[in-house]
């Protein structure tokens, strides 16, 4: 969906168009556990800014970057929670803890693994591209780099996937 | 530039394509989810329009609300797309659906049809209403329930006494009818007029209101 010169199309009909993108994004790059709030986030952020998009953005690839950044904050609170954890008194905290369901869908298999393992631009990469579908122009709008930068990210991802995994 | 980051079929490319195993319902989980987000925008208020479609004796009207009241009444053979777009045009473009900011329009429109109401007590945004049209719809508004006015009486009411056929345009334009009478306003001897959804239409409600 491309925005026309006439205007935006109501957000009803923009949601309805990505959010299937957006949450197979987030499923795949943050696990499904953690997708729902990325996906609430995610867009609550780009109803705020909706009317500020100029006519003719890639609304995909806009959505998709809010979507990569909600990720990676996701990520990086992860890493926050892990340290805790260690400790005796904060492990009681069931909420910080992350559940066995959320385990074993984090753990879903190897491959799965080892892209949430992947470094945030590569992992971004690897997802936006196979997930999403989307072609290098578009991947190297959503995260914020060249499309040659986009390109070797692909490739760095997914030369570590296949050292990781036997599949 | 064109280096490949493939190399021939590739498995791990191919499983990558496939998903997650468990994402197989991923586009129902997606939907609800959406749900969700619009239901929590709704609640926070943070759209500038909300709609719902309601089901009437005409069929399913859509209504359009923002923060300032009822913006829009459509009737069922209105192209919902065409609507919602005009009002991404007019108003804003932070459009969801979600029943709850209508549900008192809802209600005392289900009650009006039953009969049971003579009144509505919504607040109403004349956003889309020109200072004429708006004029001619605020006498339009104060015709009671059961009661006609012709074109002729509600131009000069809002003062402009030569001015029935631009009324007559300005209630075929209402943007929120049934709520805002126009059904209630005739030709000067008695018959119908006009009716932006359909003489059929106006004569239900007046049949519905006594006044025929």
């Amino acid at each position: 969906m491309t925005v026309s010169a006439s205007g935006l199309p109501p957000f009803q009909r923009f949601l309805d168009a990505e959010r299937d993108v957006v949450w197979r994004f987030l499923v795949s790059a943050v696990g499904s556990a953690e997708a729902e709030d990325c996906f609430q986030e995610t867009f609550i952020a780009a109803l705020r800014a909706y009317p500020r998009l100029r006519p003719g953005s890639n609304v995909r690839a806009w959505v998709l970057t809010i979507a990569h950044r909600k990720a990676l904050d996701a990520h990086r609170a992860r890493a926050r929670r892990a340290l805790p954890l260690a400790d005796p008194e904060v492990a009681h905290d069931g909420g910080s803890s992350p559940s066995a369901q959320e385990q074993a869908l984090l753990h879903d298999t190897p491959l799965w693994d080892a892209v949430i393992q992947l470094p945030t631009r590569q992992r971004s990469a690897v997802v936006l591209r196979y997930v999403a579908d989307l072609p290098h122009r578009d991947i190297a709008t959503a995260i914020g780099c060249s499309e040659e930068a986009a390109r070797r990210s692909l490739h760095e991802g997914l030369t570590k996937l296949r050292k990781v995994v036997a599949v | 530039m064109s280096r490949r980051t493939t190399g021939e079929p590739d498995e791990i490319e191919q499983a990558l394509r496939r998903g997650r195993t468990y994402t197989h319902d991923a586009d129902r989980a997606a939907t609800a989810a959406a749900q969700r987000l619009t239901r929590r925008i709704a609640e926070e208020a943070l759209a500038d329009v909300s709609y719902a479609p309601v089901d009437s004796p005409f069929g399913t009207l859509l209504l359009a609300a923002t923060k300032r009241g009822l913006v829009r009444v459509a009737f069922p053979e209105e192209n919902v797309d065409t609507t919602l777009q005009r009002l991404a045009l007019r108003i804003s473009p932070r459009i969801v659906q979600a029943p709850g900011p209508l549900e008192q329009m809802r209600r005392e429109l289900d009650e009006y049809f039953d009969g049971r109401r003579r009144q509505f007590e919504l607040a109403l945004d004349w956003t889309l209403v020109g200072p004429f049209a708006r004029r001619v719809l605020g006498v339009t508004s104060e015709i009671p329930y059961g009661g006609v006015l012709s074109y002729a009486e509600v131009a000069a009411e809002a003062g402009s006494p030569r001015g029935s056929r631009a009324a007559g345009n300005a209630l075929g334009s209402n943007p929120i009818p049934i709520v805002v009478p126009c059904h209630r306003v005739l030709r000067s001897g008695g018959a119908l007029g006009g009716y932006g959804g359909g003489l059929d239409r106006k004569r239900f409600l007046l049949e519905l209101e006594g006044a025929l």
